[in-house]
């Protein structure tokens, strides 16, 4: 196009040039791939549902539901059910999450409403983080090493003592679910305790000088004003907290036992779903890895679901401090 | 400009309050860390009146209106020299609870700080506080009320009171404030972050309050001053020793202190030479 | 007024004692919390200090050049090591960032600068955060399925892959915060000079948010590095060197949890080495995440 108007100014001057043709497609391809790399994620979770679903689709035709209900896993004569699991799993996750979260809680407390100077409070997240940092595998060889030793007079002093109350009706044996539940709420700490400080850090200075200004004492304002306040967040801490918990695999398949019963007692052996999982899978074959395959994806069901509520609260309580509503 | 620490002792105390004070504040130093942030300044806080401090940013006056019911403990590094007494009891005393001082002395801040939760909530919060066992409905209502907000909300108590608008979550604020019936409210720039016809709102509801409450009020704005307090504080800041220091230069009857300053700073500042 | 006036005054209006109660019940109460709040952060820590006690006092005491380079002992022998495994953890963990890396920056760039709000952009930022919810032995299963039962051996290549489907939304997310705190007005700087979208991203974003999104990438290799869950039916173990990436593969973590319950203390001295060694791994890739992340100017 002669009357192109930005042609004479390229003349005019040497310097200023149009992007060369390669420049223009370079951007066209460059934006087309990281379209593509922002695909790939839905593609990835699609192919995963996919992949797994498929290899479960032949249990899943045979046992249907009833392998929901069932509470045998007998290979040899081919009879699989996860009610155990799914009780193992969602018990031990319940046990880690109300010592997980009441801990956490009263550490984002300690760390956000001024218990500690500023620096040994960093100090003090360090330490959370690093608790994080720890691998789960580590803490199932501490487990079963040192705190089993440690738990097992006092568990069976109760057991002996409280037999009668349901909680304490077995002895602990080794592996169970005390120890694995113990385990799984150090590490659920560190989430539900760095979601949970976020939380308060959200809240404005101004409200704790209202809180303040009220003539709160210190207690009363985080009781009674920064607790409410940061309730949406903690809960989405709790929740994602407890997502994790439902997933966590090898400190429960060193701990639990890996027993195929359902029982309250908290030093009874028990199993759930990532640890069976994790302890057949290796060995398994035919039948058996579809049935894996099948828990596999009640597993992934329990923890879509638990997470994509974590997320929901997560995403209300940001709402709610952007100040819409 | 006569501005030595012996000149502003002898300008407050030629301001002789003819009401009974309520809070008188003879404060000899203040120091965030090691800077000395306010110096000598007596301020007596009249019963049944509206004190206004006013002067230049940096003068401090925020910062002597917070030590009047020790908001500033939460600043780790404040300290506090010289003594405030209400009704006779030294605030700064060894034995005294500061939380106890706040619930007679209350606030309301720069920025509108309604709590996350209803408005009903937000009101009745000082009344549940105190463990107050009659009838709470009441009591919010009638805060409502007097603080000229009670027609815009009745219908949507359990509403958000952060759904208000910034006005309407101050005159919340001061409700919150009032409910309790505090015997002194302490004013923070209440109106700059709102808009004239709020402020204008809010002036007037101070008005109406002084009959209840003693009031105290920092404004930077001296027209405010000039329309609702009764007697005016003006602070100004000493920059001689190297730092800023802010110190009372001239207190008097509002109309005194803007018409007839007896001090050349003050008449350069009402005269909006400086801000 | 004189102060016997104003102490007067102050009888006369029945004020209450503004003093401090230490024995009334608000008083107690506040006590009693703040001890537990206390415990609490004490009782914490505890966990903390035990594990790091047994990894250096149990674990220390075995970790010698032997330890770091011998092959893993058959049940009663004494003496051996975990060279393999050290070397196995570092292939996959290496193969899980080289697919990870660049597709979760490239997937970030989209999500933070190319196209922020567009519904693909909503969609797999939403399923990039579901996948950090999910079960990382599911991650294994995925690839057991997908590379496994293809390949029809264990092998490096898919402990590798399920270690990248980890870390693949950490990359992301991660790096698409890093790219988001990159100031508009340096954006609007090269906008301005009249640089394409692209050359905007590779000249100025890409600098600037740098810091951040190593930080994001040594995170979540630290994250992959201390996994077992996924490797456990993908590379499965080896008792061996790695020779090529198509065949069973040792880690440091299946080792540990295959030593955790084996009846010979060798083994289990071996375990506890192994763990103060995987623990010395992660450590080092989170305190390189923490150097980068250093805030610059």
């Amino acid at each position: 196009m002669a009357s192109d108007p930005f042609q004479s100014a390229d003349t005019a001057n040497a310097v200023s040039g149009p992007p060369s043709a390669s420049d223009y497609a370079g951007d066209a391809l460059f934006r087309f791939i990281a379209y593509a790399c922002a695909l790939l994620i839905v593609v990835l979770v699609a192919y995963i549902l996919w992949k797994i679903g498929g290899q479960a689709l032949p249990a899943m035709q045979e046992f249907g539901p009833s392998f929901i209900t069932g509470t045998t896993w007998d290979v040899s004569k081919g009879d699989y059910g996860v009610l155990p699991e799914i009780w193992g799993t969602l018990y031990s996750s319940l046990l880690a999450l109300l010592l997980g979260g009441i801990f956490g809680v009263a550490i984002a407390i300690f760390l956000t409403q001024g218990f500690i100077h500023a620096r040994l409070a960093a100090v003090f997240r360090t330490i959370v983080e690093l608790l994080a940092a720890i691998p789960s595998v580590v803490y199932g060889l501490w487990g079963i090493y040192v705190l089993i030793p440690l738990l097992r007079p006092t568990a069976d002093w109760l057991h002996e003592t409280l037999g009668w109350f349901p909680l304490f009706s077995s002895s602990l044996n080794g592996p169970g679910m005390a120890p694995a539940a113990l385990v799984l709420a150090i590490m659920i700490l560190p989430t539900v305790a760095a979601i949970s400080v976020d939380a308060f850090r959200r809240i404005p200075y101004k409200v704790k000088e209202a809180a303040y200004g009220m003539g709160t004492t210190r207690w009363e304002a985080i009781l009674k004003v920064m607790l409410p306040t940061a309730s949406s967040g903690i809960l989405a801490a709790l929740v994602l907290g407890f997502g994790r918990a439902l997933g966590e695999t090898m400190a429960l398949a060193m701990l639990i036992g890996n027993s195929n019963q359902i029982s309250v007692s908290l030093f009874a052996p028990a199993n759930t779903l990532a640890s069976l999982l994790a302890s057949n899978f290796p060995e398994a074959s035919g039948i058996e890895v579809e049935a894996l395959m099948y828990a596999a994806m009640v597993l992934l069901a329990i923890t879509f679901v638990v997470n994509v509520l974590g997320l929901m609260i997560q995403q209300m309580t940001m709402r709610k401090f952007e100040g819409k509503k | 400009m006569n501005a030595t620490p012996e000149a502003a002792l002898d300008t407050a105390a030629q301001f002789s309050p003819q009401g009974e004070v309520v809070m008188d504040c003879k404060l000899d130093k203040i120091f965030y860390g090691d800077f000395l942030a306010v110096r000598s300044s007596d301020v007596p806080i009249e019963k049944g009146k509206i004190t206004g401090f006013i002067g230049p940013s940096g003068c401090g006056k925020s910062t002597v209106l917070r030590s009047l019911n020790r908001m500033n403990d939460l600043i780790d590094i404040f300290r506090f020299e010289g003594k405030v007494t209400y009704k006779g009891q030294d605030i700064y005393g060894k034995k005294i609870d500061p939380v106890v001082v706040r619930r007679y002395i209350g606030m309301v801040f720069q920025q509108p700080n309604p709590f996350s939760m209803s408005i009903f909530d937000n009101v009745a919060f000082g009344l549940r506080l105190n463990r107050f066992k009659g009838n709470i409905e009441e009591k919010v209502e009638k805060a409502l009320q007097r603080a000229a907000l009670w027609n815009e909300v009745k219908d949507k108590l359990k509403n958000s009171g952060l759904s208000l608008s910034g006005g309407q979550q101050q005159r919340l604020c001061i409700a919150r404030a009032i409910a309790t019936e505090p015997d002194v409210l302490l004013m923070d720039e209440p109106c700059s972050a709102l808009d004239p016809i709020a402020t204008r709102q809010i002036e007037e509801l101070m008005l109406e309050l002084k009959e209840r409450y003693t009031l105290a009020l920092v404004t930077h704005n001296m027209q405010q001053a000039m329309r609702v307090a009764d007697t005016t504080a003006f602070f100004g800041v000493d920059i001689s020793a190297g730092g800023r220091t802010g110190y009372l230069v001239e207190m008097g009857n509002t109309k005194e202190v803007f018409e007839n300053p007896q001090e050349e700073l003050t008449r350069q500042y009402v005269a909006g030479e400086f801000s | 007024m004189s102060n016997a006036e104003l102490t007067a005054a102050a009888q006369e209006s029945e004020l209450p004692s503004l003093n401090r109660q230490i024995l009334e019940r608000r008083a107690l109460k506040s006590g009693l919390l703040t001890t537990l709040t206390w415990i609490a952060a004490i009782l914490a820590s505890i966990p903390l200090f035990s594990v790091i006690y047994m990894l250096v006092v149990q674990g220390g005491a075995r970790v010698d050049l032997e330890a770091l380079t011998a092959l893993p002992p058959a049940g009663f022998e004494m003496g051996g090591g975990f060279g393999n495994a050290i070397v196995g953890t570092l292939v996959m963990v290496g193969i899980a960032a080289i697919v990870s890396v660049p597709l979760g920056i490239l997937a970030a760039i989209y999500l933070a600068i190319l196209d922020p709000s567009s519904k693909i952009a909503s969609l797999s930022r939403f399923l990039a955060k579901v996948l950090t919810g999910m079960p990382s032995i599911l991650a294994g299963v995925f690839a057991y399925a997908a590379v496994v039962l293809l390949m029809g051996t264990y092998s490096a290549w898919a402990g590798g892959i399920a270690l990248a489907v980890l870390m693949l939304p950490t990359v992301v997310l991660t790096a698409e915060e890093a790219l988001k705190m990159v100031p508009q007005r340096m954006k609007d700087a090269a906008f301005g000079m009249g640089c394409t979208r692209s050359q905007v991203i590779w000249k100025v974003v890409l600098p600037t948010g740098l810091p951040g999104v190593v930080t994001g990438v040594m995170l979540a290799v630290a994250g992959a590095a201390g996994e077992s869950a996924p490797l456990l039916f993908t590379a499965l173990f080896s008792n061996y060197y790695i020779s090529e990436l198509a065949e069973p593969t040792a880690s440091l973590s299946i080792l540990i949890y295959n030593f955790s319950g084996m009846p010979f203390d060798n083994q289990i001295e071996l375990a506890w080495a192994a763990s103060l060694v995987l623990v010395l791994i992660v450590l080092v890739f989170n305190i390189l995440a923490r150097l980068f992340g250093q805030p610059k100017v």
